[in-house]
């Protein structure tokens, strides 16, 4: 007996709703401009897609569509993770010595 | 790269994204988070590319959006990253449209069947309506945060019933998409144009203050169209990333609807305020208030034992946190005890105060949420209120009052309380704020950042 994969794509999917709730709530408010940004980042995972839309070697107008779609997503990886590096770096404990 | 390999190395890479939010629990541990965010998104583009023979279009793709990424991240500024968040919905927003576009031209692309089955179509239906209202609802309120439109709620009458209204058509359409046996682009296109205009109409008649809860929605939004395409592709990686990233979303907007203690619905039905103008004008008493110069200030603070900084929006505004932290270390340098105490909804965005401070370099440790210092109010010297308003408003505690049981900061019972703010006009919720008229009170109007320069000087 095989499962249409729909329902264990559905079975993923709920669970993976269930970990993000978990994982969430345990964020630092002080931090949830940094989560914003990161999950920026990791929503650019449409990327995956995109890059599929844009791979096949016959190039239609379809294909050059997913082409843009990588770029935009690119934007989104790239921008979304370094901002939060930079932010991250930010967060500091203790005052350095001879910092104004 | 065999289906199963692909598979197994996107688990991996998901669980890497997993780890990268949970370092988000702590300072510490979070740049180690943020760095295995970046090995999972690695892990899952060069798994893909394996599956994709179209190499050259693909990397320059990547090329082109990293170097803009790159730049952008780079030269933004830390008041601004409201606007770069909405942006960057934006673009998933549409990103997902186009792949949606392209899988019904061309499905084999993404191993699917010619012509498309009913099945995937109904969830392509699904992720490209999301993706669509992400998009514009996106580039508008990216459009009202950097102040290329007005914060102002936009409403007319009629517009639920016209959403509603339009919603239902927009449905239709997808039905029809998706009961007709061709593929039936106009259709299809009619779906997207619609949605299109809806995720416009939505975020119109949301004002400025309300902006960190639709932030947080459209936040979730770009998590559920990623995964709403991944349904359509039968892909893992898009699902599993997606509900991270669209439940993420769904908490922070639970987290600041609740510290606003309005419903979810009322706030993105949008308008607020309307129907509180009569009760701010009730009373009709001439109230008089308070008002000293930088230099009071100054002498006040430098007299205090302990002081709490309550930053808002106007900080932001104003760009005056590297003033605000010259101006603590100038206190604590006189051995004053300085701290500051964060509102869950202070600013446009969740923990946007936090990021101006770090960036600032004020230590982490000198700044509190709301329930960890509320409590200190009571045996604080001087509260210096900075741009913020019906979050510091005592009215919250009367019964009857439009924003009645929303939690504050409660300021008002430190012994002195400053306030900084541009004139007396009344904040987003169009209340009047009792705080303003106390005998303890005292009001210093004026720019922030010149205000508390002016207070530096004084201090020397």
């Amino acid at each position: 007996m095989i499962v249409d994969p729909t329902i264990s794509f559905l079975t993923v999917f709920v669970l993976a709703i269930f970990v993000g709730y978990q994982v969430v709530w345990n964020v630092t408010p002080a931090l949830h401009t940094p989560l914003m940004s990161v999950t920026n980042a990791i929503s650019g995972i449409i990327l995956v897609g995109a890059m599929l839309a844009a791979g096949p070697l016959e190039t239609d107008w379809g294909a050059w569509l997913g082409g843009a779609a990588v770029a935009l997503a690119s934007i989104n990886v790239f921008g979304g993770f370094l901002v939060t590096q930079r932010m991250l770096e930010m967060f500091k404990k203790k005052e350095k010595k001879g910092a104004v | 790269m065999s289906a199963n390999a692909v598979a197994l190395s996107y688990l991996v890479a998901s669980v890497f994204f997993i780890l990268a939010l949970k370092g988000l629990s702590s300072p510490l541990s979070a740049r180690r988070g943020n760095l295995f965010g970046m090995l999972g998104m690695s892990l899952a583009v060069v798994t893909t590319l394996t599956q994709t023979p179209n190499f050259g279009m693909i990397i320059a793709g990547i090329a082109v959006g990293g170097v803009i990424g790159t730049v952008i991240a780079r030269r933004v500024q830390m008041t601004a990253m409201p606007e770069l968040v909405a942006f960057m919905h934006s673009l998933v927003g549409l990103a997902a449209v186009f792949i949606a576009i392209s899988a019904v031209n061309n499905p084999e692309a993404f191993h699917l069947e010619a012509p498309l089955p009913t099945g995937n179509k109904l969830e392509l239906f699904l992720g490209s309506f999301i993706g669509a209202m992400t998009w514009s609802g996106s580039v508008i309120a990216f459009m009202k945060l950097s102040g290329r439109m007005s914060g102002a709620p936009i409403t007319f009458p009629g517009q639920h019933l016209v959403n509603l209204l339009m919603f239902i058509v927009m449905i239709g359409c997808g039905l029809w998409f998706f009961l007709d046996p061709q593929i039936n682009w106009l259709a299809f296109g009619l779906m997207l144009g619609l949605a299109f205009v809806l995720g416009f109409l939505i975020i119109i008649p949301i004002g400025g203050a309300d902006m960190p809860v639709v932030i947080s929605m459209l936040n979730s939004y770009s998590g559920w169209a990623a995964a709403g395409i991944g349904f359509s592709l039968h892909n893992t990686m898009l699902i599993i990333a997606g509900s991270l990233v669209g439940s993420s979303g769904a908490i922070l907007s639970y987290i600041m609807c609740k510290a606003m203690n309005r419903p979810f619905l009322s706030v993105i039905l949008g308008g607020f305020g309307a129907e509180s103008g009569a009760a701010a004008a009730g009373d009709g008493t001439q109230k008089t208030h308070r008002s000293g110069s930088s230099d009071d200030a100054a002498f006040m603070l430098s007299n205090a034992d302990s002081v709490i900084i309550v930053p808002g929006y106007g900080l932001a505004v104003a760009r005056a946190q590297h003033a605000v932290k010259e101006m603590a270390h100038k206190l604590t340098e006189k051995g004053v005890n300085v701290r500051y105490a964060i509102h869950p909804v202070a600013g446009r965005m969740p923990g946007h105060m936090n990021v101006l401070l770090a960036e600032a370099e004020v230590p982490y440790d000198q700044v509190f949420e709301m329930e960890d210092i509320n409590s200190e109010f009571g045996n604080t010297d001087v509260v210096l209120v900075l741009g913020a308003n019906d979050v510091v408003n005592p009215l919250a505690h009367e019964k009857g009052s439009p924003i009645y049981g929303m939690p504050i900061l409660d300021v008002s019972k430190a012994r002195t309380v400053l306030v900084n703010k541009r004139s007396m006009a009344s904040g987003y919720a169009g209340l009047d704020n009792p705080l303003f008229y106390m005998d303890k009170t005292m009001m210093v109007f004026g720019d922030a950042k010149k205000v508390i320069e002016d207070i530096v000087k004084a201090l020397e």
